[in-house]
């Protein structure tokens, strides 16, 4: 019964022998190949763009494409400029206005440029319709004529609460690119570009204040979140990883081939990335933070192990070689269970999750195989000495011993508490809110998150929503009957309370109407024929300059048009509430052919953690059964195998009613913590009910004396594994991105719970049923066995 | 050199051609590369010259970046105004979508103001006068502008001579202009011109901030009497938006006996 105990000693002692022996060559050889791997690092690009969240076959996302290819790319970068003094029609702002509109043509990509004083507006004289810039040379107009300029811009639809504040105290230029996306570099230059450009403005206006937003501010800023997290967070964790392993192991050099362990792991991992051409971004690039906390418990075994050994009077090598024994079958099996764990990721809706989870397993195998190769050739290699202890046999320990016999002799009202805990803590579970609102994804660190509030509090909102509304048929949009349509979805839209500002083309038909009409206010209204409207814009379009037609709202054979909606700040349950209350209005009150898909980034978005949810259920299911099936092969018992699953899975349930207890609120990243916080916690069970059953088979203890072993045995090492592992995921949630923070803090709780569940609710149900003079255990699970 | 020279009629013939060629090369030698570009370009404008009026129609096929398609139809007269600081005359009849049939727009074009337009729409039987300085926008949602539809003339660009190229079968020189109007939408042009019958083959346009913007083939030339050539093909591709249009010009008609009272504002209701 002993087969594969012996056969993975055996081969455990084979590697152990052939590396302590041939240690250059395998310093050599592991030299070589980080060296080899990790030149692919050189191709490791960060990714900038929010599309790299959605897969390729996201249907929100496939919507937007196509909406994209009818009109044009989404991409804008939006400069909010306000005035100390709350008055943009001046002419000292009006000349910046003007100056930053005519300057961000250079902006690289760019395609338009939209401020208040290139804004097209038309009036009658005569039988003259003029198209114009809303206001030329400010700075030399007097400020009367402003203020005519400030109460048209005021009133007039297309610009009030979007380009200029509803109270007229900040104004924006909107400028829309058109990015090839053939190079990574393209966005940091336009942005680079526009920050320039945004400085010198704010230096020649004193009083002027320039903030960037947009969509490709926020872009940027995903890029500048991972780039912040990974100057920040990876050199604090490799402190706190130094400092946990003097303290753990009370060797330099220990320490030191512990760190170079890490060190190669991560660099071959992200290596290997660079080579398999992953960008990076914000959440895959948490990967080289978790290898760091993983790879650390591979080392740390192998050498507690060993030093424990020397310290009780063995040599080096030999101790070496019996570490490398006793922890080669629990080193790979913990290995594959994360591994399973981040594997699952790859069942999620949005690749950046893919390449966390692959990227992390391709650093838990490197790890496995550094601790088995390259740390012992260290060991070997380095001058490694320790105090010898006094006495040869470990002392047992009077702490986890007195915890054993306090859980073993009250069992039973252990269960009945945690019961009550845990079925309170999972009672909480629907607290919990799903929130993708990605200006809240970055924290104040980041430029990005700041401008876009001011932008927000002093502008207009930056949540978009796009309809592109179909007519039916080429030429329709000209039609009466769509027309009205448009207008009173136009006129709900702008009732709503949750909306800031309606762009709709119906507000350009009737402004040509009046015009048309000697400035009238009463012709201010639809065309009610065809031929008018389709000729009412033929005329406005000859009119256009450059870089301001109709283009981009317009369908080219004018069979739809794009109506955006910009939204207040709302949380994803309420925008999808707007979504189906919009849609719900259009089916009601427009002609069929009238119906369409709202779209936009804020649309995907807020379907993003339900599509990873409901993606993230499978792979869930299969990281459950891929552990579960570990277990009981390594555990070689299908009750106790199938029993583990209750300390493992409870306290990720638990974290989730922690959550919605303490915060409520969760982006994407949480669907994702289940699969990867079970393969990181099952390692501990694996650990305790393999030394409890070696007590219950080897020493035939009952199960009291059982349990007691295995907290004397296991015990410490379980819980400084857990502190290792909170410490790291504790730095991620330091991270600036709140999706990899979230990850970080859900998975130190789901940790420490889990300790908590092995070091009570594990051994109270493993005494369930024990009566005091009890059949060995052999005989007991006979059946089980045979 | 032991080159034979062998003195018979034709050889004497090639002799001279060459001796007159090296003559104009060395008097074109003094010419910077602004003013060669300038003869380039006004050689291909004075092959132009003498089609006094001219009638086409025009099909444009507008392709957005999916490929979707739409088509517009319209007939385009032309009365060429022999002074070349002054624009051409035009006048665009709509015809196809039928919303816009009979719309007609007349334009008198500047070289540096802005051109004189108007507009008729038989919706409301009225004729509107379009004024805007600058009208460089889309013409009808394709990918020209009004300006790049037009006649080319001459004084609303400065020229640059750049070299010469082979361009498909002919040999062309390109040549950079940059627009001369403050309002134009671009930064500057280039153009292959040919050799062999100086027309212009291909254009790309530069963007504001100095990127390309377009290209535009130009070709299935064919030869009127009077030597005058004209494209029936135009090939337009936006490199920014992915959008492209494709006109297809019908045979022309020159000198239909047209003069100025045919390009007045008062003609434009019936074009119906």
């Amino acid at each position: 019964m002993n087969n594969i105990t012996s056969t993975t000693d055996r081969l455990a002692n084979t590697i152990a022998g052939t590396v302590i022996r041939h240690r250059w060559l395998v310093l050599l050889l592991a030299i070589l190949l980080v060296v080899l791997a990790g030149s692919g690092a050189r191709h490791l690009e960060f990714s900038n763009n929010y599309r790299a969240f959605f897969s390729p076959d996201n249907p929100e996302l496939l919507t937007f494409e196509d909406f994209q290819q009818t009109y044009t790319k989404n991409d804008n970068i939006l400069f909010v400029l306000q005035p100390d003094d709350g008055h943009v029609f001046k002419p000292p702002v009006a000349d910046a206005i003007e100056r930053l509109t005519e300057q961000a043509w250079q902006i690289p990509y760019a395609t338009r440029v939209d401020s208040v004083s290139n804004f097209q507006h038309s009036w009658a004289s005569g039988d003259d319709l003029t198209v114009d810039n809303l206001y030329r040379n400010g700075i030399s107009l007097p400020q009367k004529t402003l203020g005519k300029k400030q109460a048209i811009a005021l009133q007039e639809p297309l610009l009030y609460g979007a380009l200029i504040a509803t109270d007229g105290g900040a104004t924006g230029i909107n400028v829309t690119l058109n990015f090839p996306e053939k190079s990574l570099t393209e966005l940091p230059t336009a942005i680079d570009f526009a920050r320039r450009l945004a400085t010198d403005i704010e230096h020649d206006y004193p009083g002027v204040t320039v903030a960037i937003t947009g969509i490709s501010a926020l872009n940027n800023a995903f890029a500048a979140a991972g780039q912040t997290d990974a100057m920040t967070l990876i050199p604090a964790m490799y402190l706190v990883l130094i400092v946990i392993t003097l303290v753990t192991l009370r060797s330099l050099v220990a320490t030191l081939a512990t760190l170079l362990v890490i060190a190669f792991s991560t660099v071959t991992a992200m290596g290997l990335t660079g080579y398999l051409g992953i960008a990076l971004d914000p959440i895959a690039m948490t990967a080289s933070i978790v290898i760091l906390t993983l790879a650390i418990a591979d080392s740390v075994h192998v050498l507690v192990s060993m030093l424990n050994r020397m310290r009780e009077g063995h040599d080096k090598l030999s101790s070496l070689r019996e570490s490398l024994r006793i922890n080669f079958l629990a080193i790979t099996i913990t290995s594959i269970t994360t591994i399973i764990g981040f594997l699952a990721l790859n069942f999620s809706d949005s690749p950046p999750f893919w390449y966390l989870g692959n990227i992390t397993a391709m650093g838990i195998v490197a790890a496995w195989l550094y601790s088995l190769t390259l740390l012992p050739a260290l060991v070997a290699i380095l001058p490694l000495r320790v105090k010898h202890r006094a006495a040869t046999t470990r002392p047992s320990d009077p702490v986890m011993v007195r915890l054993a016999r306090f859980i073993t002799g009250r069992y039973r009202p252990i269960l009945a508490v945690s019961t009550v805990i845990a079925v309170s803590l999972v009672s909480l579970l629907p607290r919990v809110e799903f929130n993708d609102q990605w200006v809240q994804y970055f924290d104040e660190r980041i430029e990005f998150r700041n401008d876009a509030e001011f932008a927000m509090d002093n502008l207009t909102g930056l949540y978009l929503i796009e309809y592109s509304l179909p007519s039916g048929e080429p030429g329709g949009i000209s039609e009466p009957a769509y027309l009205a349509g448009l207008e009173s979805f136009t006129d709900w839209l702008r009732q709503q309370p949750e909306v800031v500002h309606v762009y709709s083309y119906t507000d350009i038909i009737k402004r040509l109407s009046k015009n048309m009409h000697a400035d009238q206010p009463d012709w201010y209204r639809l065309p009610d024929e065809r031929d008018l409207a389709a000729q009412y814009l033929l005329l406005y379009e000859l009119s256009l300059p450059y870089g301001l037609d109709l283009n981009d709202r317009i369908s080219v054979d004018k069979s739809a048009t794009r109506v955006s909606i910009t939204m207040q700040e709302l949380s994803t349950v309420e925008v999808r509430q707007f979504l189906d209350k919009s849609r719900h209005w259009l089916q009601t009150h427009t002609p069929s052919t009238m119906q369409a898909e709202p779209t936009g980034a804020t649309v995907m978005f807020s379907f993003i953690s339900q599509r990873n949810i409901e993606s993230m259920l499978r792979g869930n299911v299969v990281a459950v059964l891929g552990i579960a099936l570990i277990l009981v092969l390594s555990l070689r018992s299908l009750s106790l195998g199938t029993l583990s699953l209750i300390p493992n899975l409870l306290p990720i349930l638990m974290t989730f009613g922690v959550w919605g207890l303490l915060v409520g609120q969760v982006g994407m990243g949480a669907a994702t913590v289940s699969a990867t916080s079970l393969g990181i916690i099952v390692d501990n069970t694996v650990h305790f009910l393999t030394k409890y059953l070696r007590a219950r088979r080897e020493h035939g203890s009952e199960r009291p004396q059982a349990i007691e072993y295995a907290f004397n045995t296991v015990g410490w090492a379980v819980t400084a594994n857990a502190i290792i592992l909170m410490c790291g995921f504790a730095m991620l949630a330091t991270s600036s991105f709140r999706i990899n923070a979230e990850m970080g803090l859900l998975t130190v709780i789901a940790i420490f719970i889990a300790l908590l569940v092995d070091f009570f609710l594990l051994p109270a149900l493993l005494m369930i049923g024990y009566r005091t003079k009890e059949t060995n255990y052999e005989h007991e699970t006979a059946i089980q066995t045979a | 050199m032991n080159m034979k020279l062998q003195f018979k009629p034709r050889s004497a013939f090639s002799l001279g051609l060459l001796c007159v060629s090296l003559l104009t090369a060395s008097t074109a030698y003094p010419l910077t590369p602004e003013e060669h570009g300038f003869e380039i370009a006004a050689r291909s404008d004075r092959s132009d010259r003498g089609f006094a009026d001219s009638r086409v129609d025009l099909k444009m096929i507008l392709r957005n970046a999916a490929g979707k398609e739409s088509t517009r139809t319209l007939a385009i007269t032309t009365l060429e105004i022999p002074d070349e600081d002054v624009g051409d005359k035009s006048l665009i009849v709509f015809r196809t979508p039928a919303d816009i049939n009979g719309t007609a727009l007349l334009s008198h074009a500047k070289i540096l103001d802005p051109d004189d337009q108007w507009l008729f729409l038989p919706a409301i039987k009225r004729t509107k006068r379009i004024s805007s300085v600058n009208k460089s926008g889309p013409f009808v949602g394709s990918e020209f502008a009004f300006e790049d539809l037009t006649a080319l003339e001459l004084n609303k660009y400065d020229y640059r001579f750049l070299r010469n190229e082979a361009c498909a079968e002919l040999q062309c020189d390109v040549i950079e202009r940059y627009p001369r109007y403050e309002h134009s939408g671009y930064s500057k042009q280039v153009i292959w011109v040919d050799q062999a019958d100086y027309q212009i083959r291909q254009t790309e346009f530069y963007d504001r901030r100095g990127d390309l913007l377009k290209t535009l083939v130009m070709d299935d030339y064919r030869n009127y009497p009077g030597d005058i050539w004209r494209p029936h093909h135009f090939s337009m591709v936006n490199h920014q938006t992915g959008k492209s249009t494709e006109l297809m010009y019908s045979a022309f008609e020159f000198q239909n006996g047209l003069d100025d009272r045919n390009f007045i504002k008062n003609v434009l209701k019936r074009q119906r």
